[in-house]
């Protein structure tokens, strides 16, 4: 296979509290997004999930570690050049449409602004065009350029961060929890959108949610993450049909299954790091098979694996 | 279980004054609650259905009027008779006085905002005591270790010394349970009690409700959107929508013979961890503002099996079965067989069949 689209290795984010003291939120993460795939990152808040996707699209300074992306390094100083390209070819979608569209702007600015920074049109009709080709192609209707933010329900508004995302064409787009702050019943809407949005455009998701059967349901490959580190990684029926770690189980194990008979007899699977004894930074990768790599000293993984 | 009703809402019917308008919140929800059962009522946002429970202990903003309805609690002071009290003729300050927090208390959201972070949890637990039984601070502080214990915090005497800031989501969520239960309450009320917390917290939290209920012998109402929640939980699932419960049945019926349009669509727009279909079947559009009131069937736009009845005239509550009930013009008996979705109907299948490995 031909280099991974983004390539992320050893990557860690610390932010200093004091002199002494600092968060250490993400500990030597090591994953890859191939083109047109989605990955899915799920754990519990706190494990670094949202960290992770804000250092690959450098809206943090990563403190250690490589993230390559369509082939160049863009985890240190980036010049002109590699600015540019990351920036066009990486988007994000954020979790709260109300707070990530500028109130006093009309939307059609808001998501052709991307075109005004990269001058990607010649003329001003060329671009209200894009703009509202672009607003179909998120099923809203080009006429909603003219309005608010204030003006939209949550799942329009969250079409309209999508749509801002998708206009500059991009290889990689970043959803970060984007369906949580909407209901069951738009959240539908919007992953329907995404994976046709994918099919047509043929991009790439790193896709971050707590919810773990939407994950599945939408996911190609998954990683999951606990306190910083990525205990297990592997396709979504690998992760699913054969978990691991014994974080992973009682992750899956806290489902809910809409399904009362089966649902009122389950009882959850409770994971006690620190009753356990499990020392991440002690743990390798192994690869237990294909692309499935699972965190921890070998003779942790031969326990697990029993 | 002795089949005694706790809590029997007729007729609500409430209204907001707002500068656009008045917006019809809740069009007549009738509820039953029986004692030591647990309720679930479903809805998205706005569909009224915290507003519902609000009504019913009397925390409704200022600018709601009750139209109509009445909601009447049945209880017993001590040994004593029986007596049953509407709830909303009641004056606020007796309310108070001897129901809230006393005899129905509420669960909320979010366990940060619903604390007070200036002041220590015990003395938080033994507020209510102090105010409703007139216990002496020794026995209340003795109690409020005891409730910590109940509700799973470990170190309960260290606890009572810390402040809300000092503890992590899940244990402030049981904080707040405990808080619920000092007052020794007949019905505890829970508002999306696990939606800002973690999946693995999540199955805790629930798991003690449950486990509190069995021990007390409490009634339980959940307000939840969550599906998966009510299937682990509820006994008894009622259906919100715009205002009006849709559909109502036990939970076996709501979720292997769901039979409003309504309630298809929130099924299968919930993934669950076998749905391998490449679409979720998705509600179109978005829920109604109930600023201008729909002549009809409030579902009527969203709805892929809208008859030209449904825009003229709501339907009423049909009967399925002795608990089972749905509002939609499909079970009438004049309208025309309505199949399904594929892939609900594959999962419906699926599910029933799982579940037969347990019955």
């Amino acid at each position: 296979m031909s280099e991974a689209l983004l390539k992320v290795e050893g990557l860690k984010q610390h932010f200093p509290i004091s002199r002494r003291f600092s968060v250490k939120a993400v500990n030597g993460v090591s994953f890859e997004i191939h083109s047109g795939e989605t990955y899915g990152l799920v754990g519990e808040s706190g494990s670094g999930k949202t960290t992770i996707g804000r250092s690959v699209i450098r809206l943090y300074d990563p403190t250690a570690g490589s993230i390559r992306f369509q082939g160049r390094e863009i985890s240190g100083r980036l010049d002109k050049d590699t600015r540019a390209m990351l920036r066009r070819d990486m988007q994000m979608i954020f979790q709260d449409p109300m707070s990530s569209l500028n109130p006093r702007k009309k939307v059609g600015d808001t998501i052709g602004e991307g075109l005004d920074i990269h001058r990607r049109y010649a003329d001003p009709a060329q671009r209200q065009q894009a703009v509202g080709a672009m607003l179909k192609k998120v099923g809203l209707s080009p006429a909603h350029a003219e309005r608010y933010p204030h003006q939209f329900s949550g799942g329009q508004r969250q079409r309209v961060g999508i749509a801002r995302a998708l206009i500059m064409d991009p290889k990689l787009i970043i959803a970060d929890e984007c369906i949580s702050a909407l209901d069951v019943s738009i959240q539908a809407q919007v992953v329907n959108l995404m994976k046709d949005i994918q099919e047509e455009t043929k991009c790439a998701y790193l896709f971050i949610a707590h919810d773990l059967s939407m994950v599945k349901y939408i996911s190609d490959r998954i990683g999951v993450l606990h306190l910083g580190y990525l205990v297990e990684t592997g396709t979504t029926d690998e992760i699913f049909s054969h978990p691991i770690h014994p974080y992973t189980k009682s992750l899956l194990s806290a489902v809910p299954h809409p399904n009362p008979e089966v649902e009122k007899r389950r009882q959850s699977v409770a994971y006690d790091k620190n009753a356990s004894g499990v020392d991440y930074a002690q743990g390798t990768e192994h690869r237990v098979g294909g692309t499935h790599t699972v965190l921890g000293t070998d003779e942790e993984v031969a326990r697990w694996m029993k | 279980m002795a089949n005694k009703t706790i809590l029997e809402i007729k007729d609500l019917d409430i209204s907001f004054r707002t500068n656009a308008g008045s917006i019809h919140a809740i069009r007549g929800v009738d509820l039953d609650l029986q004692k030591g059962e647990t309720v679930a009522i479903v809805g998205e946002s706005g569909s009224g259905k915290s507003v519902t429970m609000k009504a019913a202990v009397g925390l409704l903003d200022a600018n709601a009027t009750v139209n109509s309805g009445r909601v009447l609690y049945t209880y017993s002071q001590g040994d004593g008779p029986e007596q049953t009290v509407d709830l909303l003729q009641m004056p606020k300050k007796q309310l108070r006085k001897s129901i809230n927090g006393n005899r129905i208390a509420m669960v909320f959201q979010d366990p940060m905002t619903s604390l007070d972070p200036t002041m220590q949890i015990g003395r938080q637990i033994m507020e209510g005591m102090l105010l409703h039984r007139g216990i002496s601070t020794q026995e209340a502080w003795k109690r409020s270790v005891e409730l910590l214990e109940l509700v799973g915090i470990t170190d309960a005497e260290k606890r009572m010394k810390q402040y809300p800031h000092q503890l992590s989501g899940g244990m402030r969520q049981r904080v707040v349970i405990a808080i619920a239960l000092s007052g020794g309450p007949d019905i505890l009320i829970c508002d999306e009690p696990t939606t800002a917390l973690d999946v693995t917290i999540q199955a805790k939290i629930l798991e003690l409700i449950k486990e509190v209920q069995d021990r007390m012998g409490l009634s339980v109402i959940y307000i939840t959107h969550d599906l998966g929640v009510v299937a682990k939980v509820a006994d008894y699932v009622n259906v919100m929508y715009a205002g009006k419960i849709v559909e109502v049945g036990n939970v076996n019926e709501i979720f292997y013979q769901p039979a409003h349009p309504y309630t298809w669509g929130l099924l299968s727009a919930m993934p669950d961890l076998d749905t391998d279909d490449h679409r979720l079947y998705s509600i179109p559009g978005s829920p109604p503002s109930l600023l201008h009131e729909p002549a009809g069937d409030a579902f009527t736009p969203r709805n892929a099996f809208a008859m030209a009845i449904d825009e003229k005239a709501a339907p009423p509550l049909f009967k399925i079965s002795d608990t089972h009930y749905a509002a939609t013009w499909l079970l009438h008996p004049d309208a025309p067989q309505a199949e399904l979705p594929e892939g609900l109907r594959v999962r419906l299948e699926r599910a029933r069949k799982e579940a037969e490995k347990y019955l």
